[in-house]
C-alpha cells in the first residue's frame, strides 16, 4: 500500500488548480477528466516541476511540498517516475543508454531489474537503436522502460497515449495495465479517454475545472460522472462486477451474480464463474415504492436511495442508488420525482429494463 | 626574419580568454536560458553590448577601471603586485569582456533549443541539477558549444581597438598580430604585413573548414555514456 495525499493550489492565469485528495494509490489510478481540467497541472506539482504549486503532497508518511512551512522537495527526490506526453530521450544515447542512465541513478533501491524491464516491455530489439530511427511507440515503451529503471515510488504517466494512433495505443495498453502487478508499483494514469479509463484503471480520481470531484474505485465513481461531451445523459449509467453464475439453455438466460444479487440477462456464451462487467444505463432504471407485480421485467432489486440530483431548466432527476456495495443511476422525471414523495435515504425497488454485458472489460 | 612573438601572444591570449568565456559564460547562459525573470532583458543587454560599442569606447572605459588610480585597477595592484593595464592580464579581462556574446549568445540559444522535456526527464530518474547538467545538456549543447568556442576564439584573435586601449603595444607582452600588422603597415613594411595578414587569413579559413567538417559529420552525438 502507498498513500498519497495532496492538497495544492496554483494559480495560472485565470485558470486555477485547486486539488485535494487522500487515498492508498495501490494498482492504477486513472486521473480522468475533459482537456483542460487540471490533470497535467496537478500531476507537474506533484512530482514538483511547478515551482508556483502551493499547498501540501505527502507521499507514504514523507512530505514532499509543504509550503507553510517553507519544505520544496526537489523532483529529483521525490521518488516520482514520470512519463510524459513526450517520450523526451536522450537523443545522444542509444535505447540501452537511456535505461542505463536510469538504473545507474537507481543503484541499491529496490525495484525493478534491467533484464526484467528490457523483457516486459519487449525492448531487446530496440537496445542498440538510437532514439531518431525508433517509431512513436517504442519511443514510449523506452521512456516507460527507463521511468521504471529509475525505480520510482509511484509512476506518473501523463497522457503518454496521446501522441500514437488507435492501433499502436492498443498495443502499449496492456503493457502499462501489467505494470502494477508485474513490478508492485502503483500508476497515476492522466487521461481524457474513456477507453483507457476502463481498460486500465482500477480507481479514478476525477477533475473538473481545477477542482478533484470524484474519487474512488472505477465501478462506483464512474456512473456518477456524465462521461459523454455535450451534456447528453443518453448513454450516461453505472457498471457493475459479478460472475455468471448459471445458464438456462431452454430460456437463453444468463445468471449473473452482483454481490449476493441475481441478474438473469440474455445468455452469454461465458464460463460459469467467469467475472463480467455490466453496464446498466440510467434511462433503463426505473423506480417502484413497492415491490412491483405484474411487470414483464426480470430484474428487480431493492435499493435506497443515496442522492437526488434535480437539473434545473430540464424535466430530469438523477437518482443514485445503492444496492448493497454498488451503486446505480436512474433518470427519471421531476414529476415522478414529486408525485413519488422520493427523499435520500428512502428504500424503493429499482426496475432495471436491460442490462448489457460491457465488453471493455478490466 | 619575421617576428613570430605577436601571433603567439595572440593564441595565448584567445585560448585563455575561450577558456574563462567557457567557464563563465556557460552559467550564464545557462541563467539566461531557464529565467523568466523580469531582470533577463537587462543582463541580456548588457551581455549584448559588445557587439554594437565601438571596441575604442569599450576599451576607453576598461582603460578607466582597470588602471592602478581606479578602485578597481587598485584593488587588483595591491592584491597581486601587478597592474592591469598594459600587461597580459589585463587583456585577458579586457576579451573576456568584449567577446562575451559571442560565447554567450551560441549557448544561450543551444540550451533554449533543448527545451524543458529532456531536463524535466532527467530530474524524474533521479538526476540531480549538476548530473543533469554535465550528462544530459552538456552532451546535447555539443554543437551549440562548438559553435561558441570557434567565435569566441576567432573573435578575440582579430580584436584590435580594445586591445589598443587597454594593453598598448608592449613587445612579447601585449602586442597582439593584429597591432603588429597595423605597425608593419604604419612603417611601409609591406613584406611583413603580408606574411602576418596572409597567415592569419590561411590560419583563420583552416579553423572554419575543420569545424564545420566537424559538424557536418558529427551532427550531435559523440558517443554513449
Amino acid at each position: 500500500m502507498t498513500a498519497l495525499s495532496f492538497d495544492i493550489t496554483q494559480a495560472q492565469g485565470n485558470f486555477t488548480l485547486n486539488a485535494c485528495y487522500a487515498g492508498d494509490m495501490s494498482g492504477v489510478t486513472a486521473l480522468f477528466g475533459a482537456s483542460g481540467a487540471g490533470k497535467s497541472s496537478l500531476l507537474r506539482a506533484l512530482a514538483g516541476f511547478e515551482k508556483s504549486a502551493r499547498g501540501k503532497v505527502v507521499l507514504a508518511g514523507e512530505t514532499l511540498l509543504d509550503s507553510a512551512a517553507g519544505r520544496f522537495v526537489k523532483p529529483s527526490k521525490r521518488g516520482f517516475g514520470m512519463v510524459f506526453q513526450q517520450p523526451n530521450l536522450f537523443d545522444h544515447l542509444d535505447v540501452a543508454g537511456n535505461l542505463r542512465f536510469a538504473e545507474r541513478r537507481a543503484e541499491g533501491l529496490p525495484g525493478p531489474q534491467y533484464d526484467a524491464v528490457v523483457e516486459a516491455l519487449d525492448l531487446g530489439p530496440l537496445l542498440a537503436q538510437r532514439s531518431q530511427t525508433l517509431s512513436g511507440g517504442e519511443r514510449q515503451r523506452v521512456a516507460i522502460g527507463r521511468a521504471l529503471l529509475a525505480r520510482p515510488r509511484m509512476l506518473l504517466m501523463d497522457e503518454p497515449l496521446s501522441g500514437l494512433d488507435s492501433k499502436r495505443k492498443a498495443q502499449i495498453l496492456p503493457y502499462i495495465a501489467r505494470l502494477p502487478q508485474q513490478f508492485a508499483l502503483p500508476v497515476v494514469y492522466v487521461t481524457h479517454a474513456v477507453d483507457e479509463l476502463t481498460r486500465i484503471a482500477d480507481k479514478m480520481i476525477a477533475m473538473d475545472a481545477g477542482r478533484v470531484v470524484a474519487f474512488g474505485d472505477l465501478p462506483e465513481v464512474f456512473p456518477r460522472l456524465d462521461l459523454d461531451a455535450g451534456g447528453s445523459h443518453f448513454e450516461a449509467g453505472a457498471i457493475l462486477q459479478g460472475q455468471i453464475s448459471d445458464h438456462d439453455p431452454d430460456l437463453h438466460l444468463s445468471f449473473v451474480t452482483v454481490e449476493g444479487m441475481r441478474l438473469s440477462m440474455p445468455s452469454a456464451p461465458l464460463e460459469l464463474g467467469a467475472p463480467v462487467q455490466l453496464r446498466v444505463r440510467a434511462r433503463d432504471v426505473m423506480i417502484s415504492k413497492g415491490r412491483p407485480e405484474g411487470l414483464s421485467a426480470q430484474n428487480v432489486l431493492p435499493v435506497t436511495i443515496a442522492n437526488i440530483i434535480e437539473e434545473p431548466d430540464t424535466a430530469f432527476a438523477e437518482l443514485f442508488l445503492k444496492a448493497e456495495t454498488q451503486i446505480l443511476r436512474a433518470r427519471i422525471t421531476r414529476a415522478a420525482l414529486a408525485q413519488l414523495g422520493l427523499a435520500r435515504g428512502q428504500k424503493v425497488f429499482a426496475v432495471l429494463k436491460a442490462i448489457s454485458f460491457d465488453k471493455r472489460g478490466f | 626574419m619575421v617576428d613570430l612573438a605577436p601571433l603567439w601572444i595572440s593564441l595565448k591570449l584567445a585560448g585563455v580568454t575561450t577558456l574563462v568565456l567557457l567557464l563563465l559564460g556557460s552559467p550564464l547562459a545557462w541563467v539566461l536560458a531557464q529565467s523568466r525573470g523580469r531582470w533577463k532583458p537587462v543582463v541580456e543587454a548588457i551581455t549584448a553590448l559588445p557587439l554594437v560599442l565601438p571596441p575604442t569606447v569599450l576599451g576607453f572605459y576598461l582603460l578607466v577601471i582597470l588602471s592602478p588610480a581606479a578602485p578597481f585597477g587598485g584593488v587588483w595592484r595591491d592584491v597581486t603586485g601587478s597592474s592591469l593595464t598594459f600587461s597580459f592580464t589585463g587583456l585577458v579581462v579586457a576579451s573576456v569582456l568584449y567577446s562575451l556574446p559571442f560565447m554567450v549568445q551560441p549557448l544561450q540559444s543551444a540550451f533554449e533549443t533543448l527545451g524543458r522535456g529532456p531536463l524535466e526527464a532527467a530530474a524524474s530518474l533521479r538526476a540531480g541539477p549538476w548530473d543533469t547538467f554535465v550528462n544530459v545538456v552538456l552532451p546535447l549543447s555539443l554543437r551549440g558549444y562548438l559553435t561558441a568556442t570557434v567565435l569566441t576564439f576567432a573573435h578575440t584573435i582579430g580584436e584590435f581597438g580594445v586591445v589598443l586601449m587597454v594593453g598598448g603595444n608592449i613587445p612579447g607582452r601585449t602586442k597582439v598580430i593584429s597591432i603588429a600588422i597595423f605597425e608593419h603597415v604604419e612603417t611601409i613594411d609591406y613584406a611583413q604585413a603580408h606574411l602576418l595578414s596572409g597567415g592569419l587569413l590561411v590560419f583563420s579559413f583552416l579553423i572554419l573548414l575543420l569545424v564545420y567538417t566537424l559538424n557536418r559529420r558529427f551532427p550531435v552525438h559523440l558517443g554513449r555514456l
